[in-house]
């Protein structure tokens, strides 16, 4: 037996370090990730009440509840879930399933890829300009749940035919060779497999479109609205933006702190239940796909 | 007139030319295996039948491919579904669904159109016992495909192919990823199967083609060599490939 020479020790060093630095890495983004968790617990969570999470803000917003900004925030992050998965699932469905390569499936690629890149202010911006008033929605929900909606898209699109590609090619051909047609391949087959995958893709995109305030800054977003919103036109509030607003401007900042520190708060649980309970349907759907 | 027949069939993969000009015609209620090394065109042969190849992008195909005298790549595009009911594939490694044993037999029928609980039950049951399955899993039609051996997957796969009735079943390379006993069990079926279908099985095993076959084609580099009784070939095949090949000395 030969002994190591001294190229292949420090080549077992290098490699060791690496390893240690990166496990390190991932430890400290966990502990980074706990941190800011921990911060925003000890802040916020001696303003959350019942009456904090059921009532309206009062006194300049440095009393009172977020009741309407909650409100407001799950009717958009409905709203445009409502019009991005649909389109985007089909979208995505059509470049992977039917769209033949070549330059018109390489164009929609580049524009999905582009489009999840550009920042949210444009997308508000556009909103405005498209939404709010060329088709003459004005500030409403519809107008801002159609700006987070095309926002959400490219994300629904791409993570939609990442979930396909990752269906095994031998289905679909065990399938057709059935004398299936392929809309009946991808609907009794394909789909049911790559459900579990094309769930993360929409919680990711939950989880965007509940944290974005630039988008709906122009498009929806109520400064100070006590009353709940009666219809898809109206104004709403929502946590991004009350939390923007509560910690930038207004007469009183400083007496909104905590407010704000508990908005902060409510908008992380909101959406940390959205993704465990999408992470749950999402193990119990890869579970059921082996037997329906 | 012969059950299947291709006329004089090219095959292109864009440029690539994997099929040179092939005429063969095969018996109804026979069994016919394609040899030869790997690269040959086998599996791209038997794709022809069931029109697997149109899934490829790039393939062109010159010729004429027969079944019951009809050419199927004159057919309308609807009647391409229809066509492969008609024409089973099983494939080279076992892919049932990710469904229940019962559904996967199910499949093929519900993709008919057929609703009756009670005729889909029995289809799933005699598809299961003439695949030789049934005792095997009989009492867990509900549990996952997956949970089967990867010899009983593929058996449940022809129990698959067999329940929509076609009369043709294509076979690429069926008991490659399975241990003797199980690949036993697979040749024991297509002699069974042989008396209600006709099977085209290519198969990489010299003596699994002398086993289970009638008739044997000896495919090199896109041209077929050499066609006739499994017999002949094997006892005295009229062209030196052929012999270089069947005893071993290339491919
Ligand atoms: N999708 C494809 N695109 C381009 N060329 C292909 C494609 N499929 C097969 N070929 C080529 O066509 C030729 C025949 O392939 P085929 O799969 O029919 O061979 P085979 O005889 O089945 O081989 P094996 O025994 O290894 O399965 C090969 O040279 C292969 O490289
Ligand atoms: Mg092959």
């Amino acid at each position: 037996m030969e002994f190591p020479k001294k190229a292949d020790r420090l080549k077992r060093l290098t490699q060791n370090i690496i390893f240690w630095m990166a496990r390190g890495l991932s430890y400290g983004i966990v502990v980074i990730l706990l941190l800011i968790l921990f911060f925003i617990v000890r802040q916020g969570i001696e303003v959350i009440s019942w009456e904090f999470l059921t009532t309206s803000p009062r006194e300049g917003m440095t009393k009172g509840g977020i009741f309407p900004a909650i409100v407001g925030t799950f009717y958009l992050v409905m709203g445009s879930m409502l019009f991005a998965v649909p389109i985007g699932v089909m979208a995505g469905i059509y470049v992977h399933e039917y769209a033949k390569a070549g330059p018109v499936k390489r164009l929609i690629r580049i524009m999905t890829d582009n489009l999840a890149g550009v920042p949210s202010i444009i997308f508000g911006l556009f909103g405005m300009a498209l939404f709010v008033n060329q088709l003459n929605f004005g500030t409403s929900i519809l107008a801002g749940s159609l700006t987070l909606g095309l926002m959400a898209l490219p994300i629904v699109i791409r993570t939609t035919e990442e979930a396909l590609i990752a269906v095994a090619d031998h289905y679909r051909h065990a399938s057709l060779a059935l004398g299936a047609t392929r809309w009946y391949t991808i609907h009794k087959v394909v789909l049911p497999i790559a459900m579990p995958n094309i769930l993360t893709g929409l919680i990711l995109a939950v989880g965007r479109v509940s944290g974005e305030t630039a988008p709906i800054l122009f498009t929806v977003a109520a400064y100070f609205l006590p009353r709940l919103p009666s219809g898809i036109l109206d104004q709403c509030m929502a946590l991004p933006y009350h939390l923007y607003v509560i910690s930038t401007s207004g007469t009183q900042i400083e007496a909104a702190r905590p407010m704000a520190y508990g908005t902060a708060l409510v908008l992380i649980v909101i959406v940390m239940i959205v993704n465990l309970s999408a992470a749950g349907l999402r193990h119990y759907l890869s579970k059921k796909v082996k037997m329906n | 007139m012969s059950k299947i027949a291709t006329q004089n069939i090219h095959l292109y993969y864009r440029d690539f030319h994997a099929l040179k000009g092939i005429t063969m015609a095969i018996e109804s209620h026979s069994v016919t295996a394609l040899i030869g090394p790997s690269g040959c065109g086998k599996s791209t042969y038997l794709r022809l039948f069931n029109r697997m190849n149109d899934l490829i992008e790039g393939v062109r195909i010159e010729g004429e491919v027969l079944i019951d005298g009809i050419d199927i790549y004159k057919i309308k595009k609807q009647e391409i579904d229809p066509l492969r009911r008609n024409v089973g594939m099983v494939f080279q490694k076992p892919n049932p669904f990710p469904k229940s044993i019962f559904e996967n037999v199910a499949y093929g029928l519900r993709v008919n159109g057929i609703t009756n609980r009670q005729f889909i039950e029995e289809k799933v049951e005699q598809s299961l016992q003439q695949a030789a399955l049934w005792n095997e899993v009989k009492d867990k039609l509900k549990k996952s495909a997956f949970d089967l051996s990867g010899g009983q997957q593929q058996r449940l796969c022809i129990a698959r192919a067999l329940a929509i009735e076609p009369s043709i079943i294509l076979m690429d390379e069926p008991a490659s990823a399975l241990d003797p006993i199980s690949t036993g069990k697979i040749e024991d079926l297509i002699f069974e199967l042989k008396n209600d279908y006709t099977i085209i099985i290519v198969t990489h095993n010299m003596q699994q083609a002398g086993r289970v076959s009638d008739n044997t084609a000896f495919f090199y580099m896109g041209d077929l060599i050499e066609f006739g009784t499994t017999k002949k070939i094997f006892t005295s095949p009229a062209k030196q490939e052929t012999e270089n090949y069947i005893s071993g000395r290339f491919g």
